[in-house]
C-alpha cells in the first residue's frame, strides 16, 4: 500500500503522539508456545519489545494503512489487534474456533479467516464488530488470500488438497482447484495473473492461472542432502517486481529462491530448523525467515543470499511480518 | 510419471466441465468387514486403554474419512459410501464379501484378526478387488502370506520393533533384559523383536518368560521384582501382545531402569498427543465423532478410505485396474498427518510410514530417528526392506 506524499504528510501532521512512526522497519515475530509477538529493530536486530498476546499466536497481517498488526491466536479463538505505535494489543476480535491463516480485505474493513478445527472460512466485519458469514470449506483450511479487487477469497484446505474460491458478495464457493498434497499458503504474483500455492507434503508449489482457475505448472524442490520426503514447503513471498519468489522448505531447513518468470529454482539457502514464516524489508534487501524447531530467525542479505545473522525469536516462532 | 501427469492434466480439463455443483453421477461403495467376536474388542480389553491397542471399533475412522472426502466426491461426481458387515465366522465373512462383490463393491476395508485376513486374501481373486488391512500386524502377511491385492495400512510388528530398536541405539541403551509372554501372539512378537535386536545390534543380557497370576509357587515368573533382579541391563524390554502383564512392570522393576515395549515407552503408529502435521485437528474431528481419542487402528481405517478417495480424485476414474495401478505407483503420495508423504512398498504392499515412540500422554520421538539412513527412502529403515523380501506378488 503506497500512500501519496500529501496524504503521508497529512498523516504525520495529524499524529500528535510522539510514538513510533509508520514504516519503522520493525520486524514482528509471533511464537506459538510463549504467546508473544517479539518486535525487533531492523539492522541491529535488537529486541524492542515482547508483546503479550492471546494463546498460541500464529499468522500475522498488517492493516492496509499499516497502523495495526492482526495476529491470530488459535487457542483463544481470537484475532488480536496490535497497535503499531504503542506496540501493544488494543483489541481482541472473537473470530471463532481455532483461527489459523487469514487476510484483511483491501479496504481494511473485513477479515477473512480460516477456522482450522471447524473447516470454515469466517468473514468478519471489523468496523461493525460482527461475523458476517461462516462458509464451510474443506477440513484444515490454511492459507487465505483476498484478491486485490476484493471480489474473491482463496482458501487452501490441507485435507481436501484444494484451493477453494469464494465469492465475497454471495459467499458461494465458485470453484475448487485441485492442487498438490497438503496445500499451505498462497501468494499472488504482482501482475495478479497467478497464484502460487505451497504443497507441504507434495514438496512443491502449484501455480494456478487466475483467469482459468487451473494449475498450469508444479515446481519441485530438491536441496542437496535432503530426500524428497523431507522437503516440506510452507512459506512463500514474492518480490514487488514479480521476479523472485522465496519459498521456505520446512524440514529441509532451506529457503528456495525461484525465478518467477522462468519458474526455475535458482538457489537454496541454509537456514534454521523447520523454516516456515518469511518476510522482506521495505527495500527487499533483507529477508527474514523464522525457524520453528530451532526457535530462531535467520536474517539473509538478498543481494548475495548469505545469512548475516541468526537471532533467538521465542518458543516455536511461526510467522514474521515487517512494518515497511 | 508421464502417465500420471497426463491423468492429472486430464482431470484438470474435466474439472472445468464439471463445474462446482456437479451432482453425484454414481456411488462408490466401500465394503467394511469386521469379525463380531474379535478378541481385540472385548469390553474389558477396550476399557483398559492399553497403549498401541484399540480403544473401540475403528469404524468411526472410516466414517470420518468419508466426511472429509466430500469435496473430492463433488469434484469427480461420485458419492462415497461405506457398507459395513459384521461376520460371525470365516464362512459368513466370505459370504459377506461375495454379496458385496456381487453388488459391485471393489474396495474392502478389513478390520479382522491376522488369520482371517490371511484366509480372506487367499480365498479371493486378486483381480476381483482391493483389500485394505487396517488391524492385522502379523509379519507373515507381509512376507510368505502376502497377496497382490492386499494392502497393509497398519504397520507390521517389525516396523514397530525396528522403531523402538532405533530409539535404544540412539540413546545407547543397548543392553536389554527381555520379559517374554506366552499368550498367543507373543511368539510372533518375540520373533519381530529378535530380528530388530539383531539388525540394530542390541544385546540381550537375559530373556525371562513371565506368567500372569499370583501363584506363590511361581513367584520367579509372576513377580516383576524377582524377574528383574540379578543381571544388570540398560532397559527392561517387555514382549507382551496382550499388555496386561506389561502395565505393571514400569514401577515394579527391581532396578531403576526404563521399561520399553508393551509398557513404558511403546511404539505406536498414531497418538492423540502428536502435535505436529495437523494431527491435533484430525484427533479433534475424531473425538467429536467417536467421543474418544483416536488410536492407530482408527487412523488406519481413516487412511484406507482417504487413500481410495485420493486415488479417485487424482485419476478421475472408478475403474479398479486404473485405481490399483495409481495407488501402487511411484507417484502416489498421501498425507497421513505424520509428516511424510506416504505410499506403498512395491515388494509387499506395506504402507510406508513413520512410527511414534510414545508414553501415555506424549510422543517422545518419531522414527526413523536422525542418523538412520536408507539409500532410497529413510522410512524403509523400518520393517522388511526389499533385500529381505520373501513376498512374491
Amino acid at each position: 500500500m503506497r500512500l501519496a506524499f500529501p496524504t503521508l504528510l497529512l498523516l504525520l501532521i495529524c499524529t500528535a503522539q510522539p510514538t513510533y512512526a509508520k514504516g519503522t522497519g520493525f520486524v514482528f515475530v509471533s511464537s506459538e508456545k510463549d504467546h508473544v509477538v517479539t518486535v525487533f529493530r531492523p539492522g541491529t536486530l535488537k529486541e524492542i519489545k515482547k508483546i503479550s498476546t492471546g494463546q498460541r499466536p500464529r499468522s500475522m497481517r498488517f492493516s492496509p494503512d499499516r497502523s495495526k498488526v492482526y495476529v491470530a491466536c488459535g487457542d483463544d479463538d481470537s484475532i488480536d489487534v496490535i497497535d503499531v505505535e504503542q506496540l501493544k494489543v488494543v483489541r481482541s476480535i472473537p473470530i471463532g474456533d481455532d483461527p489459523d491463516r487469514f487476510d484483511v480485505s483491501p479496504d481494511g474493513k473485513f477479515i477473512y479467516a480460516s477456522n482450522e478445527d471447524e473447516g470454515l472460512l469466517t468473514i468478519y466485519d471489523i468496523v461493525n464488530d460482527k461475523v458476517v458469514a461462516e462458509i464451510p470449506v474443506g477440513e484444515e483450511p490454511e492459507g487465505v488470500l483476498a484478491s486485490p479487487d476484493n471480489k474473491y477469497v482463496y482458501v487452501a484446505s490441507e485435507v481436501s488438497n484444494m484451493v477453494h474460491v469464494i465469492d465475497v458478495k454471495s459467499h458461494e464457493l465458485t470453484a475448487n482447484i485441485v492442487v498438490g498434497t497438503r496445500p499451505r499458503r498462497i501468494a499472488l504474483t504482482p501482475n495478479r495473473s497467478e497464484l502460487w500455492v505451497t504443497n507441504e507434503i507434495g514438496g512443491s508449489v502449484s501455480i494456478i492461472d487466475k483467469v482459468t482457475n487451473k494449475v498450469v505448472e508444479e515446481i519441485a524442490f530438491q536441496p542437496k542432502g535432503f530426500r524428497p520426503e523431507e522437503v516440506t514447503p510452507v512459506g512463500i513471498h514474492i518480490t514487488q517486481d514479480g521476479k523472485r519468489a522465496y519459498v521456505t522448505l520446512g524440514h529441509a531447513n532451506h529457503v528456495a529462491v525461484v525465478d518467477v518468470p522462468s519458474r526455475q529454482v535458482k538457489q537454496y539457502v541454509l537456514v534454521g530448523r523447520r523454516a516456515w514464516g518469511v518476510a522482506l524489508s521495505a527495500d527487499e534487501s533483507t529477508l527474514y525467515v523464522v525457524n520453528g524447531k530451532s526457535d530462531d530467525m535467520s536474517v539473509i542479505d538478498t543481494r548475495n543470499m548469505k545469512v548475516i545473522r541468526s537471532v533467538p525469536a521465542g518458543r516455536v516462532p511461526h510467522d514474521v511480518v515487517v512494518d515497511n | 510419471m508421464p502417465k500420471t501427469a497426463t491423468s492429472i492434466l486430464l482431470l484438470l480439463v474435466l474439472f472445468s466441465s464439471y463445474g462446482i455443483a456437479s451432482a453425484a453421477v454414481g456411488t462408490l461403495a466401500i465394503g467394511y468387514l469386521e469379525f463380531k467376536d474379535d478378541p481385540h474388542y472385548r469390553e474389558t480389553f477396550l476399557e483398559s486403554r492399553y497403549p498401541a491397542q484399540p480403544w473401540g471399533r475403528p469404524f468411526d475412522g472410516a466414517q470420518l474419512a468419508i466426511k472429509e472426502s466430500r469435496f473430492a466426491a463433488m469434484a469427480v461426481g461420485v458419492e462415497f459410501k461405506l457398507e459395513r458387515r459384521s461376520a460371525v465366522s470365516m464362512e459368513a465373512l466370505i459370504r459377506a464379501y461375495e454379496d458385496l462383490y456381487a453388488d459391485g463393491v471393489r474396495f474392502f476395508v478389513l478390520d479382522l484378526p491376522d488369520g482371517m485376513v490371511a484366509e480372506l486374501a487367499a480365498r479371493t481373486k486378486p483381480s476381483a478387488g482391493l483389500l485394505f488391512n487396517i488391524s492385522a500386524l502379523d509379519d507373515k502377511l507381509r512376507q510368505s502370506e502376502c497377496q497382490s491385492h492386499l494392502m497393509h495400512i497398519v504397520p507390521s510388528r517389525v516396523m514397530l520393533t525396528d522403531a523402538l530398536a532405533q530409539f535404544l541405539v540412539f540413546k545407547k541403551w543397548r543392553s536389554l533384559l527381555v520379559l517374554r509372554g506366552s499368550q498367543p501372539g507373543d511368539d510372533r512378537l518375540y520373533a519381530a523383536f529378535a530380528r530388530s535386536a539383531k539388525r540394530f545390534g542390541l544385546k540381550i543380557e537375559d530373556t525371562k518368560d513371565f506368567l500372569l497370576g499370583r501363584d506363590p509357587r511361581k513367584r520367579d515368573q509372576n513377580n516383576v521384582a524377582l524377574l528383574t533382579a540379578g543381571v544388570d541391563y540398560d532397559v527392561v524390554y517387555v514382549v507382551d501382545s496382550q499388555s496386561e502383564f506389561a502395565r505393571d512392570v514400569p514401577y515394579q522393576v527391581q532396578k531403576s531402569r526404563p521399561v520399553v515395549g508393551a509398557a513404558g515407552l511403546v511404539p505406536d503408529w498414531w497418538h492423540w498427543a502428536w502435535e505436529r502435521n495437523g494431527a491435533p485437528q484430525v484427533n479433534k474431528r475424531f473425538v467429536r465423532l467417536a467421543k474418544r481419542h483416536m488410536t492407530g487402528y482408527d487412523w488406519a481405517a481413516w487412511m484406507a478410505v482417504k487413500i481410495i478417495a485420493e486415488a479417485v480424485l487424482r485419476t478421475n476414474s472408478s475403474n479398479l485396474a486404473e485405481l490399483v495401478e495409481y495407488i501402487r505407483g511411484d507417484e502416489f503420495k498421501v498425507d497421513g498427518s505424520k509428516g511424510y508423504p506416504l505410499n506403498f512398498r512395491k515388494w509387499n504392499n506395506q504402507l510406508r510410514q513413520p512410527i511414534f515412540l510414545t508414553i501415555p500422554n506424549w510422543v517422545v520421538e518419531r522414527a526413523p530417528l536422525r542418523g538412520f539412513l536408507h539409500q532410497i527412502n529413510n522410512l524403509d529403515t523400518l520393517g522388511f526392506d526389499e533385500r529381505e523380501n520373501q513376498c512374491r506378488l
